[in-house]
């Protein structure tokens, strides 16, 4: 079996923007001082004359955006994501969200995996931040074919959209020939009926991997891609609550407000069931290599299985 | 300036100034006194500068305006009102629910009002937005921002002002309205953002001073930022907070409260009579 390629998000963002700077003439793109990092490098080369660096600050960064946006040109505005949804908030909410302009926001650098540089840079409260912004789309790409596909499909779409990468490797499991990106559609990968695993970005591998597990223990674990969580497919979700019981989410983000929040918010009202979240359970990460960090963060293949014959156990 | 021009600027402010005294008395609520100090250069913007059709508020050649200010917005609808933008009766229902004219300019619900404002320091950032964009695809445009003295606190503002310098933005105005009042008192005794003429200087930006009640001066100030080319332009304006309503001017107790009724037919007293005067 050939090695499984790996590659990191923001890699497949900043591509995808060289790519795409042919087909959109009026695309620009905005960094804070970060776009070697952020990987928006790769189009400042591609197209030196639509991209502008901001400096070191995301507040202006967020309103020069809007400014763009409003007379009409698409534009992305780049930094990592402890800034971009932290730091900036209030800029994206008011000067972005509330006139609902056509902004995207390229967030690299999420959650935990950041790695070395600690807990000031491992954002894992942005999926929260954004998605109470109203009209706010908020995209969290699982690999590097949805990543590029996310890209595309938010530039065709007119609002605005908060796209959230990854810094470190991950596994390319889509395949770029036949893959289609459904911008608010779930993707089940996998059937299932005792248990359901809904995850989102660098933790839908890792979902896959234990529904591996779980087959091996007796347990059918359905799979679910939510790449979209906001607008959250409720329909793949609430079928899902239906047809197996209970459901365990798996972001890379807090457990309070992303993914395992919009997905409880969603069950309570059509079918309650049971959802047990796997994420960041309320407190701050601190330096270390991104993949041990995962795994001490219970960010994991072993601990999504575990929590899912945890779900199954609730059913009896 | 002709002097039947200025005379028709005059009054047209003056009517200006009596839909910011309307628009606050019927919404119990809102802000006289920054707005009356804008009056003139706002009037002075919509009836002798800007590039604007009232009946195509969204051409896109339009010179943009930015109320980087945006609590006051009374000022900013009473002149979109008077030029045409909308009708004037939509003063009376301002901030009331289910009317188009919000407690803050909202770009999407009202035609002439060219950004969403209202969280301070925020509009500059739009406003350098606007404007690189137009730099970007050779347009003939300008973008203004109104900003307010007590504003210029937020740091925002000054990120604002190191990205236009640094990208040359000379299709740029922002005019700073130093009526030296904010919420808390004068704004030397809250956080002072004093110099404020030094400050844009050492953010590179050409400077002019201006008396924001004297449409000669205000010309004067518009006629030389018109001919810098290679920066952005910041004119500081003096201004009297509250300017043209007697008991309301220097009055920081009028940034933010509306008057009662009494308060409001001696207001609309003198307006009036200060516009008969214009007028007679």
């Amino acid at each position: 079996m050939a090695d499984v390629i790996k590659k990191a998000t923001r890699e497949s963002y900043g591509e995808a923007l060289a790519e795409l700077s042919e087909k959109y003439s009026d695309l620009i793109v905005l960094d804070a001082d970060l776009a070697a990092a952020t990987k928006t490098g790769i189009f400042k080369k591609a197209c030196p004359e639509r991209f502008f660096d901001c400096g070191i600050a995301e507040a202006n960064m967020m309103g020069i955006a809007a400014g763009i946006a409003s007379t009409g040109k698409k534009v992305f505005a780049s930094s990592f994501a402890m800034f971009a949804a932290g730091r900036a908030f209030e800029i994206v909410r008011n000067s972005i969200g509330y006139p609902h302009l056509n902004v995207k926001i390229g967030a690299t650098h999420a959650g935990i995996s950041v790695g070395e540089d600690g807990a000031t840079h491992q954002c894992n409260e942005d999926i929260a931040l954004m998605r109470t912004i109203p009209g706010m789309t908020v995209i969290c790409p699982a690999d590097d074919v949805e990543a590029k596909a996310a890209v595309a499909a938010a530039l065709e779409f007119n609002g605005p959209v908060y796209m959230r990468f990854g810094r470190l490797a991950v596994p390319v499991f889509n395949d770029k020939d036949t893959y289609k990106f459904e911008l608010g559609k779930g993707v089940q990968l996998k059937d299932g009926s005792d248990v359901t695993i809904i995850a989102t970005g660098l933790m839908v591998n890792e979902a896959l991997i234990a529904a591996d597990m779980l087959a091996a223990d007796g347990i059918n674990a359905r799979v679910i891609n939510i790449h979209t969580i906001k607008p959250l497919d409720k329909e793949i979700v609430c079928k899902a609550a239906r047809e197996t019981g209970v459901i365990v989410t798996a972001e890379e983000h807090s457990v309070i407000g992303g993914l395992g929040s919009a997905v409880a918010d969603a069950v309570t009202e059509c079918c309650p069931v049971p959802v047990i979240k796997v994420g960041v359970n309320d407190v701050f990460g601190h330096s270390g290599p991104a993949v041990q960090l995962l795994k001490e963060f219970g960010l994991s293949a072993e601990n999504i299985a575990e929590k899912a014959k945890a779900a199954v156990a609730l059913k009896k | 300036m002709d002097a039947t021009i200025r005379k028709q600027l005059e009054a047209t402010a003056c009517k200006v100034r009596m839909g910011v005294i309307e628009g606050v008395f019927n919404a119990k609520s809102g802000h006289p006194g920054g707005s009356l100090s804008i009056c003139d250069l706002l009037t002075y913007l919509y009836f002798a500068k800007l590039n604007v059709d009232p009946k195509n508020p969204k051409m896109p050649e339009r010179d943009r305006l930015v109320l980087s200010k945006g609590h006051c917005a009374p000022a900013l609808y009473s002149v979109l009102a008077e030029r045409g933008f909308f009708d004037k009766s939509e003063l009376k229902s301002l901030r009331h629910i289910g009317a188009m004219l919000q407690g803050h300019p909202d770009m999407k619900g009202t035609p002439g009002v060219d950004m969403s404002t209202g969280s301070l320091g925020q509009g500059i950032s739009a406003a350098c937005g606007m404007a690189l964009s137009g730099k970007i695809s050779n347009e003939s445009y300008k973008v203004y921002a109104v900003l307010g003295d007590g504003e210029i606190e937020e740091g925002q503002v000054w990120e604002a002002a190191m990205f236009a310098a640094h990208n040359k933005l000379d299709n740029l105005v922002a005019v700073v309205d130093n009526n030296g009042l904010q919420i808390d008192g004068k704004i030397t005794d809250v956080c002072s953002p004093m110099p404020i003429t030094d400050k844009f200087e050492a953010f590179g930006w050409h400077v002019i001073t201006m008396n924001a009640h004297d449409f000669d001066d205000i010309e004067r100030a518009f006629d030389e930022a018109e001919k810098i080319n290679g920066k952005p332009v910041a004119i500081v304006q003096t201004s009297t907070k509250g300017k043209g309503v007697s008991f309301m001017e220097n009055q920081v107790g009028w940034h933010g409260t509306a008057p009662n009724a009494e308060q409001y037919e001696q207001a609309m007293k003198e307006l009036n009579e200060t516009l008969k005067g214009l007028e007679g």
